[in-house]
């Protein structure tokens, strides 16, 4: 793929990351990526290994692992602060990426992720479709 | 078969160990260069054509002899891997780290100078305030400044 267009997904990808709590536009997305929406999603997928609209379930997946972490929020606040609209589908999507559900994972032990920049741990963190959720779909 | 132990460590005792030379994978080296040294405040420190290709360009903060050596994908990369890397760097893969004084004053030049935001300054649980930019070619800028009271080098107090 040529740096240009990676240039317009990395961007796509960007804004989703700034701004996973709002609804996704898809649509408007592709516009900014002088893209068709179809070609957009397939190429985003290309370079990133997921779509868009399964990038930002796995943003807002991570940015509420990073949230539950912190214990202050309950499971709930934690769903609505990330964007998520419905506490079922955040429930489903959370335990189907991570392994175990939200409220489980909130008071399991993350010390040893205390002194990891969070650009790490998120990487570290990042729920992988390939990974966990896979190895827990199939326990 | 006579199992092995693991290789023996060689280590002088207290030689002085220091990094010299950290490097940033650029798209465009002008772009890159014009970008660490005025928008950041990077001096360059080496500037020389080495054979037909390769430009040996590196910047250094003012007093530090830490250099980020500038480094263009066709010059420091082999051919056969350079498709890979111009994507690696283009995707916004590569992180680099830098500690500052004013994240916020720093980061409200950057912006008002177009840069690529990816995260305003915030107080990180690891004790900086931190933001994140991208450099020209897509490189994730993590400028950080210590937090009072976080014990971490170059804090304020």
């Amino acid at each position: 793929m040529d740096v240009e267009e990676l240039a317009h997904l990395r961007r796509a990808r960007d804004l989703l990351d700034r701004e996973y709590a709002r609804p996704l536009d898809v649509p408007a997305m592709s516009r900014a990526a002088l893209m068709s929406t179809a070609h957009f999603s397939r190429r985003f997928r290309e370079a990133y290994g997921e779509t868009p609209y399964g990038y930002l379930q796995t943003r807002r997946v991570e940015r509420a692992m990073a949230l539950l972490r912190r214990g202050d929020l309950s499971v709930t606040e934690v769903c609505f602060e990330v964007g998520s609209t419905s506490l079922g589908s955040f429930t489903s999507t959370f335990t189907r990426l991570v392994g175990k559900p939200p409220g489980a994972y909130r008071v399991g032990d993350h010390a040893e992720l205390a002194p990891i920049p969070p650009c790490v741990a998120k990487a570290w963190t990042r729920p992988s479709r390939n990974g966990e959720a896979r190895a827990a779909g199939a326990a | 078969m006579e199992k092995r132990g693991p290789p023996e460590l060689h280590r002088v005792a207290g030689m002085p160990l220091s990094i010299t030379h950290t490097p940033v994978y650029c798209l465009d080296l002008d772009e890159a260069l014009a970008f660490y040294t005025n928008r950041l405040g990077f001096e360059v420190r080496d500037d020389v054509t080495v054979g037909p290709t390769m430009r040996w360009l590196t910047v250094a903060a003012p007093g530090s002899d830490h250099r980020l050596l500038l480094a263009a994908i066709d010059h420091h990369v082999p051919p056969v891997d350079q498709d890979a890397m111009r994507e690696l760097v283009a995707k916004g893969t590569l992180p680099v780290f830098l500690r500052v004084d004013d994240v916020d004053g720093v980061f409200e030049s950057l912006r008002a100078a177009g840069t690529e935001i990816l995260q305003e300054p915030i107080d990180q649980a690891y004790g900086l305030r931190d933001c994140g930019v991208r450099d020209p070619s897509g490189n994730h800028l993590r400028l950080g400044q210590p937090l009072t009271g976080s014990g971490l080098p170059g804090e304020d107090r």
